[in-house]
């Protein structure tokens, strides 16, 4: 299947950056290093290619994470070898986890020395194995263009993930000719699309005949572009939907059927309506454990359909009656007109008196926490961001109590704006994220809700940031702690306060940090504060820090108790009498 | 439940290890693994021996399938199959036992692929319980040492 025509002979260097053309690449995020020194001379010249160089590999990979998010294409990150390939790692073990498409191309020593503990050699094709889709070690200039396109093919199909390809130093500098292959074809790598017409069938009857449905949607909804198929399909079931942390934005949050959030700091009516539905429906979900909570309460009442690319996040982690194993967009549009043409669902009294309980649900405990004059609340300043920017943005997290307030405050209307690290929780993803989100979407407005722990695991891409006039903004909720944390030793460590003050009101000055880069530095210590802050940041064309030093006692609530049951939430404290309680209106 | 896993995987460098990897990093359990080449030299065959309830060989087949490189995977408790395996036993017995040792060794159908002044290296094929019975019965008459391969399977054809 190789096309002969027009073979030109190049160096592999020059095959590299022809083949990431050839895959739509424009943007490379990278860190140069000796074994691909000869890569980077290449780019010296390229006029398609931009290489944006990054202050550490880590911030390379996420910036790569953070463009493929927002695209739903590859993210590309170039490095060298030894250090260079290891500083990816945990990069690319967050793209893994939470499936976003994604090649990495590392340097390695020559062929003639791997094995040999050379200098800066690691064997990154090995140590990243548990943690990539798949990888190469390439061995040969002639395989070069093959394994590229062979590396975007597995990136992006199926459930998509990150793909390493690590290449010695002389498979860069021989020669051959570049023939690009046509299409690739793995005999031993064919994911299912279609779901099984029976198998949907009986889903579709199930579900219709449901008198409590819920909808559980995950990242797959993402990754598979189902937004408008999940619409229909919960509109044709008058199903509530709830969208897990990777799912914000699925399903439009104003959309009266929303629910939130499910799972550990999920809402009060996401994980009623989950605990007393008699049919959950989950669609591109794994059901991981911050979801689940204690697997053997979940759900008790009700049969679950579980729809998903990958036949191996059925039934992992709870039990399943009907799996339908397919893409998700495939599997909903074919449920659909099942739906539409043969079954014809109906209402009756049953069904509706399920959504007014949700909806009771949902009256009795909205999102909710306590407004004070003297001191920022970090949910204020996520409600006031998403006031100011009506909803528009593309937000980005770091992990922890500001990523827990970043996703229940701010209301997603539209798949794509919201990215976060989910499954591997990765602190320092954020900042290095919205770099490569502002990259791939110029005129959009990036924000990162951070904390001022997090903030500080890659603080150093400011430079990248402001070198190539990215102006993203960067909200640290600033509590002086590992606020999570500190919230769990509270709960559960008897207020023994081990290790998590950071003292970072002072230490670091995040305004004078911004202004030492050649970034804008702000910083707002009352609640009257935190509006004109937000305003003159978005302003301002240029990358903000925007310091909020918020009350450190603030927790996040509700919260399930980790190994607990859904139900078993801890609600909000109520405040002292003075202090206005102020409750956020749950649509209805 | 002890199963009996066939694994048809590309003949590449690194396939092992992403097997084994993938049952280290998932805390499955590996009790036995045989590698070999088949009629086609791009493809390896790999028997696995492993243990778990209907979830986890439900995973450890899923899990498997999914890896690039693993071309098929058939549970071969789901078909009918013969199973084999060789071990290669040194036996040194008093000499008073020598001729017992022989006779053991003819018995189980074994050869004497080695002999020395002081012991036997016998050769044994066959299921897992033959093998266990020809340890269980050389064990008082003293062994030395002795290697399993670890077992190999192979699905019946039907008869018409």
């Amino acid at each position: 299947m190789k096309n002969m025509k027009n073979t030109k002979k190049m160096t592999g260097a020059k095959i590299i950056l022809e083949s990431l053309k050839k895959e739509n690449v424009s943007t490379v995020f990278g860190y140069p290093g000796g074994v691909v020194l000869g890569i980077f001379d290449e780019l010296y010249d390229d006029k398609d290619l931009k290489l944006i160089l990054t202050r550490h590999e880590q911030g390379a990979v996420h910036m790569a994470d953070g463009y493929a998010r927002v695209t739903g294409e590859p993210g590309v990150a170039l490095v060298t070898s030894g250090p260079g390939a290891t500083n990816t790692v945990t990069g690319i073990a967050n793209a893994y986890m939470d499936s976003i498409p994604m090649v990495v191309l590392t340097g390695q020593v020559p062929t003639a020395l791997i094995g040999n503990d050379a200098f800066q050699e690691a064997d990154i094709v090995g140590i990243t194995r548990p943690c990539t889709k798949y990888n190469y070690l390439v061995k040969d200039v002639k395989d070069l263009a093959y394994t590229i396109k062979e590396a975007f093919h597995i990136a992006r199909t199926g459930r998509p993930g990150p793909v390493l390809i690590d290449l010695p130093k002389d498979i860069t500098t021989a020669s051959c000719d570049f023939v690009w292959p046509d299409k690739v074809d793995i005999r031993s790598y064919r994911p299912t699309m279609q779901g099984n017409k029976v198998v949907m069938k009986q889903a579709a009857v199930a579900a219709a005949a449901a008198k409590k449905p819920v909808i559980i949607a995950g990242g797959g909804v993402v990754a598979s572009g189902a937004y408008k198929e999940l619409l229909e399909f919960a509109k044709l079931l008058n199903a509530p939907v709830t969208t897990t942390m990777m799912a914000l934005g699925a399903f439009p949050a104003s959309n009266p059927l929303s629910l939130g959030m499910p799972g550990m700091h999920g809402t009060y009516y996401a994980n009623m309506a989950i605990q007393n539905s008699d049919m959950l429906i989950g669609v591109g979900v794994r059901f991981e454990d911050r979801v689940t909570g204690k697997t053997s309460t979940f759900a008790p009442h009700a049969k679950i359909i579980q729809i998903d690319i990958d036949p191996t996040s059925i039934r992992k982690n709870v039990r399943v009656d009907i799996p339908v194993v397919g893409d998700i967009k495939n599997v909903l549009r074919d449920m659909n007109t099942i739906l539409k043409d043969e079954i014809k669902p109906k209402w009756d009294e049953v069904s509706k008196s399920w959504l007014k309980q949700i909806d009771d649900w949902k009256s009795q405990h909205p999102l909710s926490y306590s407004l004070k004059n003297d001191v920022i609340k970090p949910q204020f300043v996520v409600e006031k961001l998403y006031e100011i920017t009506k909803g528009n943005a593309i937000i980005t997290t770091e992990v922890g109590q500001n990523q827990m307030w970043a996703a229940q405050f701010y209301r997603y209307e539209q798949p794509r704006h919201w990215v976060s690290s989910g499954g591997l929780g990765t602190m320092g993803f954020g900042f290095p994220a919205a770099i490569g989100a502002q990259l791939a979407k110029p005129d959009a407005l990036v924000i990162d809700i951070a904390g001022d722990g997090s903030i500080q695991m890659n603080i150093q891409e400011i430079a990248t940031a402001v070198i190539n006039k990215l102006p993203v903004k960067v909200a640290i909720l600033n509590n002086q702690y590992l606020g999570m944390v500190r919230q769990w030793q509270e709960l559960f460590y008897g207020e023994r306060y081990s290790h998590t003050f950071l003292d970072s009101h002072m230490i670091p000055d995040f305004v004078k940090v911004a202004e030492a880069y050649g970034a804008v530095g702000l910083r707002a210590t009352k609640p009257s504060e935190v509006e004109p802050v937000i305003r003159e940041a978005i302003k301002v064309k240029q990358p903000v820090f925007m310091d909020f030093i918020c009350d450190w006692k603030e927790k996040v609530y509700p919260m399930v108790p980790a190994g607990g049951s859904l139900d078993e939430m801890l609600l909000p404290e109520p405040e002292a009498k003075e202090e206005k309680k102020k409750k956020l209106k749950a649509v209805k | 439940m002890r199963h009996t896993i066939s694994v048809l995987v590309e003949n590449k460098f690194g396939v092992l290890s992403r097997i084994s990897g993938l049952f280290s990093g998932r805390g499955f359990n590996i009790e036995s693994i045989s590698v070999g080449e088949t009629l086609d030299p791009q493809i390896s065959q790999m028997t696995i021996i492993t243990s778990g309830d209907d979830q986890i060989i439900e995973q450890i087949t899923k899990q498997l399938n999914k890896l690039v490189d693993v071309i098929k995977v058939v549970d071969l408790l789901e078909v009918d199959h013969v199973e084999r395996e060789m071990v290669l036993i040194k036996v040194s017995p008093r000499q008073e036992q020598k001729a017992e040792v022989l006779r053991v060794a003819e018995i189980f159908r074994g050869r004497i692929i080695d002999s020395s002044p002081k012991t036997y290296t016998i050769e044994v094929t066959g299921d897992e319980k033959k093998i266990e019975a020809l340890i269980g019965i050389l064990r008082p008459m003293g062994i030395k040492e002795f290697i399993r391969t670890g077992k190999i399977a192979i699905s019946r054809e039907g008869i018409k």
